[in-house]
């Protein structure tokens, strides 16, 4: 059905054509019109932020805790070049954003106008396709092209950026039923003989690995039951990635616990020993592989991912499936249903029993202190505080996010959003915003570092402002707690930079923004203190002050291999454990 | 097992294994889809020897990006599969994979001198079957088509005749045969 009408409004018809309730937006000059048509329509709800990166993150919580595509308004110039952070961040870590700018009129175009800069130039490497529209009979098509774009193959960020002329101008408006792409169609179906090999391969494997990934969350709550499905019938060990826990219940006696630089002992081990790997969305990630030439030698392996240009891009793999993961997750668990061979029952067991050792080592083991909290002891309690609930959990970046990678647990998918790809600080206070947003009744906590959380401060006042009850749970260490972590094994513990003099008082900075702070610093006080902080019915800033000297540990030391791990008690040996090759990287 | 890097922060350009390869692609003939290719080369690190694009298919709005580029299997593999997931990317081929495929490449090569040294530019040229496209009484323009070393060592001729310069299209490439890309 056609309808005439503005630029603008066409860009509010799309929005609620494609089922967008919220979008995360600042305005500015070269947005007016749409901000315009927003105020005169009770069909999309716009959340103002208070800096366009943080409008990004937030449409990030969003889409991460609902399997939505997440939207975001900005202005041009200025607006568009704060959003390329949370682009970047959506584009590595895959997350379906729409982003619409506003430009400087056509005819502006190129004359380095007020607040103009070259949007599609600045983004087209941190987007997965952007789009400048120059023509209005070009905008309904583009706009549902760019949802499409956004949500299917391997999702990812796409900016759509509309000249202020074209947001007046009057044209014909179609709705997405009638709309189809031309060209780009991402093939979902794995390739059957190639999932008949994989399923030949796990039959015969007497030390197999699951190793899972993002993917798997991307590709819905479907193909996280299908993987528990295939998991419990094969009785085969998984563990995840950062960004795929969840996927499978962290509760469960086959879970290893998450893999890479600060995975578990049992995880990386499993992975280096193993015989057969099964990744099923994850892309063998430098945090995960270590060392390269060193990574997984004897195993086959397995790479089922959406993306072909994720193959064989670090790690050579023997049989390569490019799908979806619940298609091929569907296929493998239909095939070994109906497959009639055995499995190896006893080389499995021989493998379980060394997993076993493994996991006694107890990797995540710390020293306990009765004087000063604990970072991992102050994640381990607002886990038990909060188990019961229906939380969701966002994170920074830093020792902090990895603690609670490590230490809280996750059940379900879509329950954990943490920057994992682009590293950003500053993440998860706004994607807190964008999941109490999607989840108003949800206790919705971010594991916070103290310099992380100054990064994106100001978006407190947008919890504030729509009574977003998001609570702020700040390890603070005064470090820069990772930065310092490499400084002490790397750099002769020279901590160039990395402690922060004049940290603000959290508490009065809370209460700043007219939210409720509360401080912390004995490890016998912190139960009640976060019984408190979860009754509170406001947005909530906890200032947990933890042991300044405590590192994150397990290791696997920059150019090691998996079974080179640093385990906690090994501290003392750490300087060592780097080669001189290894200190060149990141 | 042999082939993979030591680390992703050493990658050498492993250059006993890299190898040269001339891929086609077909795109949508819309404004920064050859940004797009080029920024995705730079940005990743690879190589571009030659490009050229023109669009092909009018009706459809296509162009055909012909590249020569070269890298090892694995980074070779890497870049038609970063190509083939740009959204404005319809096809890519490997023309160097498909089989013996046909290049060819065209250059204007102006040459300018006097007596001896002109009448001998006038018959290399003939050799090499270029074509005098313009002439004066002291140079002259040859047009010549062929495969880039033909292209290279009728240049490297005319060097001392008195080249003085040389613009090239760079190479086009299509497969032998009746079957279409």
């Amino acid at each position: 059905m056609a309808q005439e009408m503005t630029g603008a409004d066409m860009v509010i018809e799309a929005l609620a054509d494609q089922g967008v309730e919220h979008i995360f937006g600042y305005p500015g000059g070269a947005v007016l019109p749409i901000y315009d048509a927003l105020f005169q329509q009770d069909k999309v709800r716009h959340i103002l932020v208070r800096h366009e990166q943080g409008a990004v993150h937030a449409a990030e919580g969003y889409a991460r805790s609902t399997g939505k595509v997440g939207c975001v308004l900005v202005t041009s110039g200025p607006g568009a070049t704060n959003a390329v952070t949370g682009l970047t961040d959506a584009l590595m870590d895959s997350i379906p954003i729409v982003c619409i700018t506003g430009q400087v009129p056509t005819h502006l175009i190129g004359n380095d106008a007020f607040q103009e800069c070259d949007t599609v130039g600045i983004t087209r490497p941190c987007t997965k396709h952007n789009y400048l529209v120059k023509t209005i009979a070009d905008l309904p098509y583009v706009l549902h092209e760019a949802f499409y774009v956004a949500s299917s193959g391997r999702p990812g960020p796409v900016v759509v950026d509309i000249p202020k002329d074209i947001q007046f101008a009057k044209g014909t408006y179609f709705k997405p039923k009638d709309f189809q792409h031309k060209g780009y169609k991402p093939k979902v179906k794995g390739d059957l003989e190639r999932i008949k090999q994989a399923i030949a391969l796990m039959r015969t494997a007497k030390r197999p690995v699951f190793y899972t990934g993002g993917g798997v969350i991307n590709s819905g709550p479907h193909a996280s039951q299908l993987l528990r499905e295939l998991v419990k019938l094969t009785g085969f060990p998984i563990t995840s990635t950062l960004l795929g826990l969840g996927a499978y219940p962290a509760a469960d006696p086959q879970w290893l616990g998450m893999l890479g630089m600060h995975g578990t002992y049992e995880a990386n081990m499993s992975m280096h020993d193993c015989d057969l790997m099964i990744c099923v969305g994850a892309r063998f990630d430098d945090r995960i592989t270590g060392r390269v030439d060193a990574f997984s030698p004897r195993s086959k392996k397995i790479h089922v991912d959406i993306d072909p240009s994720s193959i064989n891009k670090n790690v050579k793999v023997d049989v390569p499936i490019v799908g979806d993961c619940a298609h091929v997750l569907e296929d493998m668990v239909r095939l070994w249903r109906t497959t009639s061979a055995t499995i190896d029952k006893k080389g499995l067991k021989a493998w379980w029993n060394e997993i076993e050792k493994w996991r006694a080592r107890k990797s995540l083991a710390y020293r306990q202190s009765n004087e000063l909290i604990k970072p991992q002891y102050a994640v381990q309690r607002l886990y038990e505080l909060t188990r019961d609930r229906d939380v969701y959990i966002t994170t920074e970046v830093g020792q902090h996010q990895m603690w609670a990678a490590q230490f809280y647990h996750f059940e379900e998918p879509n329950r954990w959003m943490t920057s994992g790809g682009l590293g950003t600080m500053g993440y998860g206070l706004p994607a807190s915003v964008g999941v109490q947003l999607a989840h108003p009744n949800s206790l919705v906590i971010d594991i916070a570092g103290e310099a992380s959380v100054l990064m994106t401060m100001q978006e407190m006042s947008t919890a504030v402002q729509y009574r977003l009850p998001i609570k702020i749970f700040i390890l603070n260490n005064q470090y820069m707690g990772m930065v310092r972590q490499w400084q002490e094994l790397l750099h002769g513990g020279r901590y160039s930079e990395s402690y922060t003099e004049a940290l603000p008082d959290f508490v009065k900075l809370a209460e700043a923004y007219h939210a409720v702070g509360i401080r912390c610093s004995k490890p016998g006080d912190l139960d009640h203190a976060i019984r408190e902080m979860i009754d509170v019915p406001k947005p909530v800033i906890f200032d947990c002050v933890v042991d300044p000297a405590e590192n994150c540990f397990p290791m696997i030391p920059s150019g090691r291999a998996h079974n080179e791990m640093i385990l906690g008690d090994a501290a003392e040996k750490i300087d060592e454990a780097v080669t001189e090759e290894g200190k060149v990287m990141v | 097992m042999t082939q993979q890097p030591g680390s992703a922060y050493f990658l050498d350009d492993a250059k006993p294994l890299a190898e040269t390869r001339t891929l086609c692609v077909l795109v949508d003939n819309e404004p920064g889809v050859l940004a797009r290719v080029i920024g995705l080369f730079s940005g990743r690190g690879y190589n571009i020897d030659s490009l050229t694009v023109s669009e092909t298919e009018h009706q459809k709005h296509l162009s055909r990006i012909t590249i020569v580029t070269r890298g090892t299997p694995m980074v070779i593999e890497q870049i038609k599969n970063q190509l083939d997931r740009l959204v404005p990317v319809h096809r890519v081929v490997d023309m160097t994979a498909v089989g013996p495929a046909i290049e060819r490449e065209l250059a204007m090569v102006k040459v300018r001198g006097k007596g001896e040294l002109r009448v001998e530019a006038l018959r290399l040229g003939d050799a090499f079957r270029a074509r005098v496209i313009d002439a004066t009484i002291e140079s002259f323009v040859f047009e010549i088509t062929g495969n880039s070393g033909k292209i290279d060592q009728f240049i490297e001729l005319m060097l001392p005749l008195g080249l003085v310069e040389v613009s090239r299209t760079g190479i086009v490439a299509i497969s032998r045969g009746p079957e279409g890309m």
